[in-house]
C-alpha cells in the first residue's frame, strides 16, 4: 500500500444523485435554489476535511436519459449556474476546493477562463474547473449558434460509441482548456509594478497576447484578470472512454473515472496511462491525479442503506443505476472498499452522495473518522492552495523568461 | 416634494480615477478590497455596488497601456461572492450584449438574483469594437448600427427566459411526487438576432427580472434607456449639462407609456471630503495631479491627436502639429472614439486663452472632482444637485481602493440622513425596493404546453 494521503472529493448535485432523493425524509427540496441550502452542504463537507466539492451543471434541464430532454415532473428539474454558486460559497468557507462544472461547447473560452480566474481570486487559491462538453443536441438550440450531434439510443449503450460520435466536441474542448491555461499565464506574477518613477502601473513586457488560433475559434488575449493565486486553477474532468481519457491526458490535472471494481480500476488506469503516453505528457513534471467516482448510500446498520435505496427506487419507479458503481453499505465497509480499490493505483475518490444531506453527513461524520482511525486520511487541513493539497507542483508560467 | 437620493459605489477597476501611487492604495483584484468597499457601501445604506466591464486590456500606440490600474474580475462571479459578504446591498454588473448569448446571461443573472435574495442589477452595454471581438468566438462582425437592435432583442429574449418559469413552478411536493409543474421553463424565441427554443434551467428569481441599467449617450442609446432601462448612468456630473440630459431622457419616457418615476438617472461622480472646504480643495488638487501624471497627460493628448507625442514636454505648450483624425492610437476605450478633430480645436483654443501647458490643460479638461468640501458642503451640494433635477442620485467612483468611500459614508451620509433625503436604514431586501421601482409582472408565456391547473 502507498503512503501518500488519500484524497476525497464529494460531488454535489441537487438533492443527491438518486432521482427520488428529493423525496427523502430529511431532504430540503423547497430550498434547492437558496444559498443557505448549498452553504450548509459545503460547510458539512469542509467539516469532514474533504479536498474539494464539485458542482454539477448543464446548459439545459436535467433529464433521465443522458442524450435527450424529457418531460418528467417527478424529478428535480432546474439548476443554478455552478461558477456563481461556487463563488458565492467561497466567502462562506475557508479551506475546501470549489470545482464547478462548466459547459465548454456553447460558452466563450475567454469568459470561462476569466470566470475561473475570478473564482480563484475570491477563494484565495481554491478554484477548479470541470470542463464538460454538451452531449445533448437540444442544448444547442438554447444558443442557436450551431448544432451538435443527436445521439441515438444505440450510441449511448457504449461509452466508446458516445465518445466517437462526440470526438470533434472533445477536440474543441481541448482547445478551450488550452486557451484558459494560456490566459491564466498571460499575466506574469509580477506584471503589476506600480512604478511611480516612470508612472507605470503595469510592465507590458510581463503581459502576453496568447494569439491562439485553432479550427474552432481564435483568442488574442491577454486576460483581463490578473494571474490567479494558484497560477493554474485545478482542471478536473470526468471520463469513461478513450477519447475523454485523451482529453484528460492533454489538459487536466485530475481525472474522475468510473470503475466497477478493483480489477476494473486497474484496467482503466492502464488506459489512462496509455493516453498519457500517447499525448506525450511527462507526469513527473505534470502529474495527473486519478480519482474513482462512486455513488454512495451509507447507514450504520448493516442492510439499512440498501433498503433505503430500494425505497427510493420504488418511489422513482425504476432501479437506480449510474455510470459509476453504486455502493450501499456501512461506513466501515466503504472504508474497506476505498482502501482496497486504491491499491489499483488511484489517488483518491469522488463520492457522489445518493441523498442529501444524509449520505454527505455519513461521509463526513462516519467514513472520515473511520479512515482517520486507519491513518488513511488527514486530521487537519493545514495551509495551502487546492493545487498544493492535491500534491500538484507550482506551475511554471509558459511566458516568463527564466535565467 | 423632497426627492430621496439614490447612492451607488463602484470599484473603478481601470481608468486614471484610481490613484495607485498613494501609499494607502491596495490591490484592485484581491477579494479583501472588494469586500471592504461593498461593506462600506452597505454601512452607508447604499442602493448598490457596481462593476463596470472591459473585455480587453486597452492598447495605446500598438502596445498594452501601462499607466492606469488594470486587471479586473469577471463581474458576475465577483458579485456572487460579494452577495455572501453583504445582506442588503444591491449588486449590479455591466454585461455586454454583443459578446454573450441571452441564454447564458439570463441564467447567470437569475442565479445571482437567487443567491443574493433579489439584489441584482444588469447594465446592458453595447460598446462594440472589432478590437474587443478578437477575444471571442463571434469575433467582431457586428455593425455599429446593429448594436442597439441586438441589445434590445437580447434583453427581450432574456425577459422571455426569466418569464418562462412562473412563481410557484417549483412544487417540491414529496407527498404527491411532483417536483415541478409541467411546461416550466419552456420558451421559443424566433427573431432577427436570436432564434432559440427549449427549456430554461433556472426557476423564477426573487426579483423576477433584475433591475435594468443603461449607460450610453447616443440617440439610440437614449431611446433604449427610455424604452427599457430602470436606471441610467451618465457621465454628466456638471449641473447644467446634467439637467439637460435629465430633461431629455425623462422626456422620452412618455413615448413608451412610462412615467419619469420609472427611471432613475445616476451620473458617475467623485467626492473629496475634509474637515474644511479649504483642506478639501487642496486635497482635491493633489488627487487630480496624481490622476493626471505627466505621462498620462501626454497619453491623453496622443489619444486625441492620433499620433506619437512622446517628444513633447508635458509642462510645455501644445504641439504645433495637427491631429491625425483617421488614426486611432487608443484601443479598447470608448472615450475619444469620435469627434477628435473638434476636441483638438477646442483644447487648443482653451490652452491659448488661458496659457496652459499640456498637463495643465489635461487637468483642466479631464481632472477635477465632482463634489469637494467639508461634509456639510458636500451634503448640501449633492442634495441641491438632486433636488434641482440634475440627477436622482450618483454612482461614486473612488480614487482610493478600497478605503476611498470611508470618509463619505462616515461623515456625509449621516448628514444626508439628517436632511431626510437618505434612508436611515434599509426598508426592504431587494434592489428594486431600494430604488423604489415597481416589481415587473411576469408576461404570460406565448409558447409552450398548456399549463396544468394547479
Ligand atoms: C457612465 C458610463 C459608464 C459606462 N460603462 C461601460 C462599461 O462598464 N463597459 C462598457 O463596455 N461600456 C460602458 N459604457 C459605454 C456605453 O455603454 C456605450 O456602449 C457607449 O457609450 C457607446 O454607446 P453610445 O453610442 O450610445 O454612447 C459606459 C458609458 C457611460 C456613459
Amino acid at each position: 500500500m502507498t503512503d501518500s494521503p488519500l484524497h476525497l472529493a464529494v460531488a454535489l448535485d441537487g438533492a443527491g444523485w438518486h432521482p427520488a432523493a428529493w423525496r427523502s425524509e430529511d431532504a430540503r427540496p423547497g430550498a434547492l435554489f437558496t444559498p443557505a441550502y448549498w452553504a450548509d452542504l459545503v460547510a458539512e463537507a469542509e467539516r469532514g476535511l474533504l479536498d474539494l466539492v464539485t458542482f454539477e451543471d448543464a446548459l439545459g434541464p436535467q433529464s433521465a436519459a443522458p442524450h435527450r430532454p424529457d418531460d418528467r415532473t417527478d424529478q428535480v428539474r432546474g439548476s443554478l449556474d455552478a461558477v456563481l454558486l461556487a463563488s458565492h460559497l467561497a466567502l462562506r468557507t475557508t479551506h475546501i476546493g470549489l470545482v464547478p462544472t462548466v459547459n465548454v461547447t456553447h460558452t466563450e473560452p475567454f469568459h470561462v477562463a476569466v470566470g475561473i480566474a475570478t473564482l480563484d481570486h475570491v477563494s484565495e487559491g481554491r478554484a477548479g474547473l470541470r470542463p464538460q462538453i454538451a452531449a445533448r443536441a437540444a442544448d444547442a438550440a438554447h444558443f442557436g449558434r450551431r448544432t451538435t450531434p443527436q445521439l441515438t439510443d444505440d450510441d449511448i449503450r457504449d461509452p466508446e460509441l458516445i465518445a466517437a460520435r462526440l470526438r470533434p466536441l472533445f477536440a474543441e474542448a481541448t482547445d478551450v482548456v488550452e486557451v484558459a491555461r494560456r490566459l491564466w499565464d498571460s499575466w506574469e506574477d509580477d506584471a503589476e509594478i506600480r512604478d511611480t518613477a516612470t508612472g507605470r502601473f503595469l510592465d507590458r513586457d510581463k503581459l502576453h497576447h496568447i494569439d491562439f488560433e485553432g479550427p474552432y475559434f481564435s483568442v488574442r488575449g491577454p486576460s483581463i484578470t490578473p494571474r490567479p493565486p494558484q497560477g493554474q486553477p485545478v482542471v478536473a474532468s470526468l471520463a469513461h472512454a478513450s477519447t475523454p481519457y485523451e482529453f484528460a491526458a492533454r489538459g487536466c490535472d485530475v481525472v474522475f473515472v468510473t470503475p466497477r471494481d478493483r480489477t476494473g480500476a486497474k484496467a482503466i488506469l492502464a488506459q489512462v496511462d496509455e493516453a498519457v503516453d500517447q499525448v506525450g505528457r511527462d507526469v513527473r513534471d505534470r502529474p495527473l491525479r486519478r480519482f474513482a467516482d462512486l455513488v454512495v448510500f451509507l447507514d450504520d446498520e448493516p442492510g439499512a442503506a440498501a433498503r433505503r435505496k430500494e425505497r427510493l427506487d420504488a418511489l422513482d419507479g425504476a432501479e437506480y443505476t449510474s455510470d459509476a458503481a453504486v455502493f450501499t453499505g456501512t461506513p466501515g465497509e466503504l472504508a474497506d472498499l476505498l482502501l482496497d480499490w486504491r491499491t489499483a493505483g488511484l489517488d483518491g475518490f469522488r463520492l457522489r452522495p445518493g441523498a442529501l444531506p444524509h449520505d454527505l453527513t455519513a461521509l463526513t461524520r462516519r467514513l472520515v473518522p473511520e479512515l482517520q482511525r486507519r491513518d488513511a486520511f488527514r486530521r487537519t487541513y493545514g495551509a495551502g492552495t487546492l493545487r498544493a493539497r492535491l500534491g500538484l507542483p507550482a506551475p511554471r508560467n509558459r511566458y516568463a523568461q527564466h535565467g | 416634494m423632497t426627492k430621496q437620493i439614490h447612492l451607488a459605489a463602484q470599484l473603478p477597476g481601470i481608468h486614471n480615477v484610481t490613484v495607485w501611487s498613494d501609499p494607502r492604495s491596495r490591490s484592485q483584484i484581491a477579494i479583501g478590497s472588494f469586500v471592504h468597499l461593498a461593506r462600506t457601501a452597505e454601512r452607508g445604506k447604499f442602493d448598490f455596488f457596481f462593476l463596470a466591464e472591459g473585455l480587453r486590456l486597452r492598447e495605446h500606440k500598438g502596445s498594452l497601456y501601462e499607466l492606469d490600474v488594470a486587471g479586473r474580475p469577471d463581474n458576475l462571479t465577483m458579485l456572487s461572492a460579494l452577495s455572501a459578504a453583504t445582506t442588503r446591498l444591491g449588486v449590479a454588473a455591466t454585461v455586454n450584449a454583443t459578446f454573450n448569448e441571452p441564454y447564458e446571461v439570463a441564467r447567470r443573472l437569475a442565479t445571482l438574483d437567487h443567491l443574493s435574495g433579489g439584489r441584482t442589477g444588469w447594465n446592458v452595454v453595447t460598446s462594440f469594437d472589432a478590437f474587443t471581438g478578437e477575444n471571442f468566438r463571434r469575433g467582431g462582425f457586428l455593425a455599429e448600427a446593429d448594436r442597439y437592435t441586438r441589445a434590445a432583442e437580447f434583453l427581450a429574449t432574456a425577459r422571455e427566459l426569466w418569464d418562462s418559469w412562473a412563481e410557484g413552478d417549483v412544487l417540491a411536493d414529496a407527498a404527491t411526487g411532483r417536483f415541478v409543474r409541467p411546461g416550466a421553463g419552456e420558451f421559443a424565441h424566433h427573431g432577427e438576432h436570436f432564434d432559440i427554443s427549449g427549456r430554461f434551467t433556472t426557476p423564477r428569481a426573487p426579483q423576477g427580472h433584475p433591475v435594468i441599467i443603461q449607460a450610453g449617450e447616443s440617440d439610440p442609446g437614449r431611446e433604449f434607456a427610455a424604452s427599457d432601462a430602470e436606471v441610467v448612468f451618465s457621465k454628466y456630473n456638471r449641473l447644467d449639462e446634467a439637467r439637460a440630459f435629465y430633461r431629455d431622457v425623462k422626456g422620452r419616457l412618455a413615448r413608451y407609456g412610462r412615467s419619469p418615476a420609472d427611471l432613475r438617472i445616476m451620473p458617475t461622480a467623485t467626492v473629496v471630503v475634509a474637515d474644511t472646504d479649504e483642506e478639501a480643495t487642496a486635497y482635491a488638487d493633489e488627487i487630480t495631479r496624481a490622476q493626471v501624471s505627466p505621462q498620462t497627460a501626454i497619453a491623453h493628448l496622443e489619444a486625441v491627436w492620433g499620433r506619437d507625442l512622446s517628444a513633447y514636454d508635458p509642462d510645455g505648450p501644445l504641439p504645433d502639429i495637427d491631429p491625425e483624425p483617421e488614426s486611432l492610437v487608443l484601443k479598447g476605450h470608448s472615450v475619444f472614439r469620435t469627434g477628435r478633430a473638434e476636441t483638438a480645436r477646442r483644447w487648443r483654443a482653451l490652452a491659448e486663452e488661458r496659457g496652459l501647458s499640456i498637463r495643465e490643460l489635461m487637468i483642466e479638461v479631464h481632472g477635477g472632482q465632482t463634489f469637494v468640501g467639508s461634509p456639510h458642503t458636500v451634503a448640501d451640494a449633492i442634495d441641491h444637485f438632486v433636488q434641482s433635477d440634475g440627477a436622482d442620485g450618483f454612482v461614486f467612483a473612488t480614487h482610493l481602493t478600497p478605503g476611498g468611500l470611508d470618509d463619505f459614508v462616515d461623515r456625509v451620509v449621516p448628514l444626508l440622513q439628517e436632511k431626510g433625503v437618505h434612508r436611515p436604514d434599509y426598508t426592504g431586501t431587494t434592489l428594486r425596493h431600494h430604488l423604489g421601482l415597481a416589481p415587473r409582472p411576469r408576461a404570460e408565456r406565448t409558447s409552450g404546453n398548456a399549463r396544468e391547473a394547479s
